[in-house]
């Protein structure tokens, strides 16, 4: 599989034009300010703790400070990753450059490759940047090392998950706007659609209801079996769609 | 080299290819002629695998474009009408990308990119963004990464839009100096340039192929036969009488002549005779100056538009 070429093509796509820097910029001051506010409450929820007027039990920073972030982690994500996905198939398609990438002896596998993990490249990047974080509680305090591994795990297979989707609807339309609108307005459905009814289907489709075993810590294969399935389906989506434009013309 | 069979393509109801059957030999320089919209690029984009025909057999140096895309993609090289480039980078940066895409060894890519460059003069440009680039450049550049893979067959369609004259004689001498290492198709719908590059030409028109033959057959390059311009001066009657007379003239018009005192006759031949001699002597034995003889070649266009209007 020669996807290499067109990996490095779009990971230095990403850095030379200001896209990666703004989305970076974008993730890490709102996770920041989240993890401010979150970690000032459990601060001056501690001081209160020895207080007899009042004060927590079972105060621990695990679960007062890494398990919200992660979970407001998995929400900005959800307004991040079509920012970054937007233009791996629109902006080719808009600018013309699809015609000669077509050309080239590469497979619809390979570029599709190529795209989706320099995409989860600049993505792993940004939550690596994150491990800041971790680092200043790890001094400060003693954060759980399993929830933070089994939350950041989820955290990439999200990354991942959102990834694919936004590639799809990316190799849809020539139009970038459209393809960061329609990916953030699915993943919203995705998100929300356990809240519609209380079904059990509906829970399971939701990502809303996978991403809660990881951040509690709790590793369930089914949980990664769905955001690999609902990686490779909408990989598989976009092949066909790749596949289905050659015919048409 | 290249070979097409029976090639039809629909887009939805719209026929634009109708079978289309032709053959390209190794080394051969051919010139893809037709006016916009006559299925020129969608010819080429057939044979570089970048849509399927509908129905038929498109062959590219041995290889099926349906079956075996990535064996024909790796032999090709493509320049398309409208070239359109990675603007954010550089030169040498997206001929480096082109060179691994098209799966050149590691150890050679250095090498080859900086060869291109050289051979089409975008050596003193390859570390300058694509993007603000002049057209001519990033034609160059299109052209650069065509043949970045020493392909045994380039497809260019319409290499010379856009450009101004200096830059359209460079990009021509450029493509005549691939003649021979390469199988080339050439589309345009310029006619000098399929004078100035092919050996052979094939006209298309709606979809269908109206005429494929040798540039000097089509133009009718020969001594014998055609048409006969005498540009004489002083009094053309007798002269015109003398010559009507004349073995193997079949016709004469008259036509007045730019220059003062002279007159013209356009003497229509017989077909496969030589008469160039006789004619003169008439002339100058008739007492008229004969201040010109020629022999009238029809150029590319008057071909292109006689076999266009033929067959609408």
């Amino acid at each position: 599989m020669n996807f290499l070429p067109v990996y490095k093509k779009e990971l230095r796509s990403y850095f030379t034009s200001p896209i990666a820097y703004m989305v970076m910029l974008f993730f890490l001051l709102m996770t920041g300010i989240f993890f401010m506010i979150i970690f000032n409450d459990f601060n001056q929820a501690s001081m209160y703790a020895g207080s007899p007027y009042g004060g927590g039990q079972n105060l621990n920073i695990t679960n007062h400070v890494v398990r919200p972030l992660l979970g407001n982690m998995t929400v900005i994500m959800l307004f991040v990753i079509p920012l970054v996905t937007m233009k791996l198939f629109a902006e080719e398609r808009k600018s013309g450059t699809m015609e000669l990438l077509l050309t080239y002896p590469l497979s619809d596998m390979a570029i599709l490759l190529g795209k989706f993990f320099a995409a989860l490249t600049l993505l792993l990047i940004m939550l690596g940047l994150t491990l800041v974080y971790t680092l200043f509680m790890a001094i400060h305090s003693s954060p759980e090392s399993g929830t933070l591994i089994s939350g950041y795990l989820g955290l990439v297979l999200t990354a991942s998950a959102f990834t694919a989707l936004g590639l799809f609807i990316s190799s849809l339309t020539e139009n970038q706007l459209i393809a960061a609108v329609a990916t953030f307005s699915i993943l919203l459905i995705f998100w929300v659609i356990q809240w519609l009814t209380p079904s059990e289907i509906l829970s399971y489709v939701s990502i809303n209801k996978h991403t809660e075993n990881f951040i509690k810590g709790i590793i369930d294969t089914r949980d990664v079996v769905y955001y690999l399935s609902f990686t490779v389906l909408w990989m598989f989506m976009t092949l066909r769609v790749l596949e289905s434009k050659k015919w048409r013309g | 080299m290249i070979e097409l069979q029976q090639v039809n393509k629909y887009f939805g109801a719209v026929q634009v290819l109708n079978d289309i059957s032709f053959a390209v030999n190794k080394g051969e320089i051919v010139g893809f002629l037709g006016p916009n919209g006559a299925g020129k690029t969608t010819t080429m984009r057939i044979l570089n695998g970048f849509m399927p025909a509908t129905s038929g057999k498109a062959t590219v140096a041995g290889y099926e474009v349906d079956k075996a895309p990535l064996e024909v993609k790796r032999r090709i090289g493509y320049l398309p009408e409208n070239v359109s480039l990675y603007n954010e980078m550089t030169v040498s940066e997206y001929l480096d990308f082109v060179a691994r895409a098209k799966r050149l060894p590691r150890r050679e890519v250095a090498g080859k990119v900086s060869r291109v460059c050289l051979q089409c003069g975008i050596d003193h440009v390859a570390n300058r963004l694509i993007g603000p680039l002049s057209k001519g450049y990033k034609q160059r550049v299109g052209l650069a990464q065509a043949i970045i893979n020493e392909p045994e067959v380039l497809i260019m369609d319409e290499p010379t839009t856009g450009l101004d004259p200096v830059q359209i004689i460079e990009i021509r001498e450029l493509i005549r100096s691939f003649a021979g290492e390469h199988t080339i198709i050439i589309s345009t719908h310029i006619l000098q340039e399929v004078s100035a590059i092919c050996r052979r030409v094939i006209i298309i028109n709606d979809g269908r192929i109206v005429a494929e033959d040798s540039l000097a057959n089509l133009t009718g390059d020969s001594t014998t036969g055609g048409s006969l311009m005498i540009r004489v001066a002083g009094d053309v009657t007798a002269l015109r009488d003398k010559l009507d007379a004349m073995d193997g003239v079949v016709s004469i018009k008259q036509s007045t002549s730019e220059e003062p005192g002279a007159s013209e006759l356009i003497v229509a031949v017989e077909k496969d005779r030589d008469i160039r001699r006789a004619v003169a002597e008439t002339v100058v034995g008739s007492g008229c100056g004969l201040l010109e003889l020629r022999p009238i070649r029809l150029s590319l266009e008057d071909i292109f538009m006689q076999t266009i209007t033929r067959n609408v």
